[in-house]
């Protein structure tokens, strides 16, 4: 590429990815480059805190920010919303007629919620006895309800995979557990955690360690279940093999999509992510496209933290394919997720594409000090004390001690491969 | 491990699921849908048929995608192999267990 002129650099979604992958680039401090990041969202979420949101164990003041101020003054910030990519002529067109001209194009629109997906869903009971806790008003809807809820039925449900942060799902069925215990209504509410999986997680490791902490908790699991419909006359799910679970009260993790402007840009899949190299992150379909975070269609988690390694390796070959230099295949599927437990205490989990979650010790094979697929209260304490992480290390790309992009195999106790 | 299949040996996973899709042919699907209770129609081939050609042009099947297939709809993908219909539609095709993403 020519390196007497600028190269435009164009990111979509100041999300997660979006945010530090603008931070990133702006800290290579290259003067041939001009980088802009567009959003039409003024807020930022932490949305690690959509799940504490409902308990009442979160402000809702702790886990919104704006936008703007986490992004580095050397990036050009737009809050607009886009029409589309058209990726033949390397523009993207806004909704108000305007055009952003590229020569390299970041990809990071994230996933969302489509509850539409799913026939009754958004039926008469939506956000009134149904709820969602992946978007801020779901969450705080589902808050509101249980401050005065008096038991019966509670469903946990996915409806399909691939899903952000898969674990969330456990993550609320022990939350619930633990905060119907404390209120001393355990014992009038029941609760069932429904999932097109076969168990607690796809994992083998994890999925005995997790549906075995279900167990233990008196959860019940109904495996395999894709829902066909629901019905909000019978307050029930409905598979699409007949099976029905009933509910009192069902908070669903609706299917995961990518952008609709990915849609009408014509590169995505069926869930509008984006066809993508699983270990360069170039998108297949052009060699100026790139995707990070959960816009990719890689077989990786949809979490925060897979999107903070991906921008490090990503950063990397941005600057590399301007050069004109070859991609480095370095990304490994890496995740990095604390699972909450419940009474205080949280598990670790750490696992890419070739390697499952199991135990052993993190960051230090040996020392730990924190314990991975074990609960413990470090792990709590280490998921509170994220969010600062969140806003003050990773969203501003500032170096995180100890944790590396690549996922390590020292201290894990691996039984093949 | 080995298996053999209407009257062929082939290699299988511990799931029972074809290791080399080039062994497959149409008696060994009729056997493992008949170990699976199912009688293979028209219908069944279509969907059988369409999942071997996704698999060829490295394209990884989901429930969704043969729903948008125009083959059958969901539902009716339900009916044609009950419990687990992408698990058992892939074992009778020949080819590997269908992973879930994460």
């Amino acid at each position: 590429m020519n390196t007497t002129k600028t190269t435009k650099i164009l990111i979509l979604g100041a999300g997660t990815a979006g945010t530090i992958m603008a931070n990133r680039l702006a800290k290579q401090r290259r003067r041939d480059w001009d980088i802009q990041i567009i959003d039409e969202q003024a807020t930022h979420y932490y949305q690690p805190g959509f799940l504490f949101l409902p308990f009442g164990r979160i402000t809702e003041s702790a886990i919104t920010r704006q936008r703007a101020g986490f992004i580095s003054k050397k990036v050009a910030y737009t809050q607009k919303p886009i029409d589309k990519i058209v990726a033949d002529q390397n523009k993207v067109l806004l909704t108000d007629g305007s055009e952003l001209p590229y020569d390299v194009l970041i990809v990071a629109t994230g996933a969302q919620i489509a509850p539409e997906e799913t026939p009754g869903l958004l039926g008469d009971l939506w956000h009134k006895q149904i709820f969602d806790f992946y978007t801020f008003e779901g969450a705080k809807a589902l808050r509101d309800y249980l401050k005065d809820w008096q038991g019966g039925r509670l469903v946990v449900h996915i409806t399909e995979m691939p899903i952000k942060c898969p674990v969330a799902p456990l993550e609320f069925s022990f939350l619930a557990d633990d905060f119907f215990k404390q209120k001393k209504l355990r014992d009038k509410v029941d609760i069932t955690f429904v999932t097109p999986l076969t168990g607690a997680f796809t994992k083998p490791v994890a999925s005995a360690k997790l549906g075995h902490l279900l167990e233990e908790r008196n959860i019940t699991v109904v495996p395999e279940f894709s829902v066909e419909h629901i019905d909000n006359a019978q307050k029930k799910l409905v598979s699409y093999d007949g099976q029905e679970v009933p509910f009192d009260l069902l908070v669903t993790v609706p299917t995961n999509k990518g952008s609709a402007a990915v849609q009408r840009s014509g590169l995505g899949d069926e869930l509008n992510f984006i066809p993508t190299d699983h270990h360069t992150l170039q998108s297949k379909a052009y060699q100026n496209i790139f995707v990070v975070g959960d816009a990719t269609n890689v077989p990786a988690s949809k979490a925060g933290s897979t999107a903070h390694f991906e921008t490090e390796i990503l950063a990397e070959n941005i600057a590399r394919f301007v050069d004109g230099q070859e991609l480095k295949p370095a990304f490994d599927g890496h995740a990095n997720c604390f699972v909450e437990s419940g009474n205080g205490k949280a598990l670790l989990i750490d696992f890419g594409y070739e390697v499952e979650p199991v135990e052993g010790t993190f960051p230090f094979a040996g020392i730990g000090p924190l314990q991975l697929l074990k609960e413990s209260r470090l792990n709590h304490l280490g998921k509170k004390l994220f969010r600062l992480i969140y806003w003050y290390i990773l969203l501003p790309a500032r170096p995180l001690p100890f944790i590396t992009a690549k996922l390590q195999l020292s201290g894990k106790k691996l039984t093949k491969k | 491990m080995e298996q053999s299949l209407a009257g062929q040996t082939v290699s299988v996973d511990d799931g029972g699921y074809m290791t080399d899709s080039n062994q497959w042919n149409g008696e060994i699907a009729k056997d493992i849908a008949q170990q699976l209770g199912i009688e293979l129609s028209e219908q069944h081939w279509a969907v059988i048929n369409w999942l071997r050609e996704q698999h060829a042009q490295g394209v990884e099947a989901n429930i969704r995608k043969v729903g948008n297939s125009g083959i059958v709809n969901i539902k009716e993908f339900y009916l044609l192999f009950p419990n687990g219909p992408l698990k058992n539609a892939s074992k009778i095709a020949g080819l590997p267990k269908p992973t879930s993403c994460l």
